[in-house]
This record gives C-alpha cells, structure tokens and sequence, in this order.
C-alpha cells in the first residue's frame, strides 16, 4: 500500500511539474486527477453517491433492508437513514456514523461513471451544487464530516489509499491548474 | 444524570453517555416491551420513535436523546393511529412467535402518520428494516391496509 501510494504521490507531483512547465496549461493535464479518483472511487465515497439508493461494504452491493434514497436524500419517508445512523460510529463500530448521514444529492452522482466523467462532474456547477471556484469545489473534500469519516469508518471498514492531509495536498494542487480531467 | 421525554413524561436516568438507549430502557427504567434484537441497527426488534421516527434503540447513545421525543410501544395504544394498528393486529392475529411485533407495530404507526393510506411500495419502503423470522410479513402488509381503512 505504501508503495502504491508514493507512486500516486509521484505522478501527482510529476503532473504539477509538467503543468507549471507548460506554463500553466489549465485543464490539460488530468494526470492530476488520478491520485484524487483514487480517493473518491473508493467504497467510502462511491457508495453513497448513487442514485436510487445506496450500497454497502468494500464490493459496493445495494443496502440492505432496501433503503432508497427518498425524495431529500435522507431515506424514504420513515425508514431514514438516522433510523440506524447515528452522529458517530455505533456498535462497536459495526454501524457507521457521522453527523448528517446521507446520499449525496442526485446531481452529484457517480454511479455508473468513470474517472474522467466523475471528474468532469466535480467541476460542473450544475452537477455539483453550484461550486464554480476550485476552493469551492475542493471544500466538502476537505473539510465535511461525512467526508472525514471515510478514513475512521469502524469495523474493519477499508480506507482511502492515502491520509487525508495527503488527499487534500492533492486537491489544493488540482485545484491551482485549473481541475484538469483525464483525456 | 441524564434527563429523557419519554412517552410524554420527563425521567432521570444514571446512564454513561454511550449506553445504548434500550439498555436505559429495558434495563434502568424496566421498559422492557422493546426488544433486543441483533444489536448492531439490522433487525429492527428495537424500533421506538424519536421525534416520530423510526429508530433504532440498541444503538442510539442515550446522549443523543436528550432533548427529543421518545416513544415506546408502551404508550402507542394512547393514540388513535396506535389504537387502529392495535385492532388491526388483533383482528388478523398477525404475530406468530411475537418477538419483532412490538418494532413492527412502531413502523407501522410511524408510516400511517406519516403516509396515512399507504401503497404496498410505500409499506416495503417503510416496513423492510423489520424483520421477521417466522415471516408474518403477508399479515403485517394486510394489518395495515386494514389500519388505514384500505382492506
């Protein structure tokens, strides 16, 4: 895994150097993206950005006990999802929880997409609840709880391959070329 | 000391703030109509109401419901919702063994608040985080179409 992630570390950093010796070619490099995608299409952060309902566990099947995604994200009218989900990981860590616990909303969703298309998603204002600046884009990431509990999710719940100050090191610098996709 | 509303009335409890709420409930203060299920939010035995939602008790911190509503299925017959659910489940004898009947009761009321004339979708949607091992499900569906005036 280390290796793994000094690799994305390198091809971020090597990415950010062609940027800038290019002389700031804005959005060509999506090699810059990479290190990110690693992050967000994890089990962690795809499993909720779904469509009709959200899946579970390291393999990403459909949720249990059929829960849907209702009409405001929070589950359907009185199987929500803090029926289960508390502020903070329960049961030993068996039953995850954050502050908030719900889908992402429709617009944001990944389900079905690639790299280069949830990238693109990312940074369409329409499809990412109006943020039009890189900080903008980027601050869910690096700061929302729901965010956050991806790297202490309980249980023997895998992680992001890479801490959370690295995931956001990488960000601010795709952020500073222009939030380049992959080609 | 943590204070609870439960079922309408304020109790005092001496709880650590992570206890599950049903220990408090069935163990402290002997309200023991709420049943211990799985333990872990994947059965659903355990369902009371928190500001009208169904929730599961064996891991909601006892902090986390101060503050709210709490209902139990000890008070649900005191509603008119609670009453008809009550008939319905009496005239179709939907319980086999019973165990999961009291949660099944609290998402039932919850949904015909919430939903009063629910379709069969609007019953999966609330109903599918209760289980029940002797599979009673087809009396529960009919018990509250009968709840809502809909048999």
């Amino acid at each position: 895994m280390m290796r793994s992630l000094a690799a994305m570390l390198l091809v971020g950093l090597c990415a950010l150097g062609q940027a800038q010796a290019a002389g700031n070619r804005g959005r060509d490099d999506g090699a810059l993206f990479e290190p990110i995608a690693s992050v967000v299409m994890s089990p962690r952060c795809l499993n909720c950005h779904q469509a009709e309902a959200p899946h579970q566990k390291d393999m990403g099947v459909l949720h249990a006990q059929q829960v849907v995604r209702g009409k405001d994200g929070h589950g359907s009218a009185v199987l929500q999802c803090a029926a289960c989900h508390q502020a903070t990981n329960t049961a030993q860590g068996k039953v995850p929880g954050a502050p908030n616990w719900h889908l992402a909303p429709l617009s944001m969703r990944w389900q079905g997409l690639d790299k280069k298309a949830v990238c693109e998603q990312m940074r369409d204002p329409a499809r990412n609840g109006n943020r039009k600046t890189g900080a903008q884009v980027i601050e869910h990431m690096k700061t929302d709880p729901l965010v956050l509990w991806a790297w202490s999710p309980g249980a023997d719940r895998t992680i992001p391959p890479m801490s959370h100050e690295q995931f956001v090191q990488m960000l601010e610098m795709w952020a500073a070329a222009g939030m380049p996709c992959p080609g | 000391m943590i204070s609870l509303n439960i079922n309408g009335k304020l109790v005092k409890v001496e709880a650590e703030a992570d206890t599950p709420l049903l220990w408090v409930l069935r163990d402290e203060l002997g309200m023991a109509g709420t049943k211990y299920g799985c333990g872990a939010a994947l059965c659903g035995a355990c369902t009371i109401h928190v500001d009208g939602q169904p929730t599961r008790a064996c891991v909601m911190p006892v902090s986390a419901a101060v503050g709210k509503k709490l209902g139990t299925i000890e008070a649900v017959g005191a509603t008119p919702v609670g009453q008809r659910v009550q008939r319905a489940w009496a005239e179709i004898d939907v319980p086999q063994c019973g165990y999961c009947q009291s949660g099944q009761i609290m998402a039932a009321v919850a949904l015909l608040r919430a939903i009063p004339k629910p379709s069969d979708k609007d019953i999966d949607q609330a109903m599918s985080g209760n289980l029940c091992r002797c599979g009673t499900y087809p009396r529960i569906r009919a018990a509250i179409h009968k709840a809502a005036g809909q048999s």
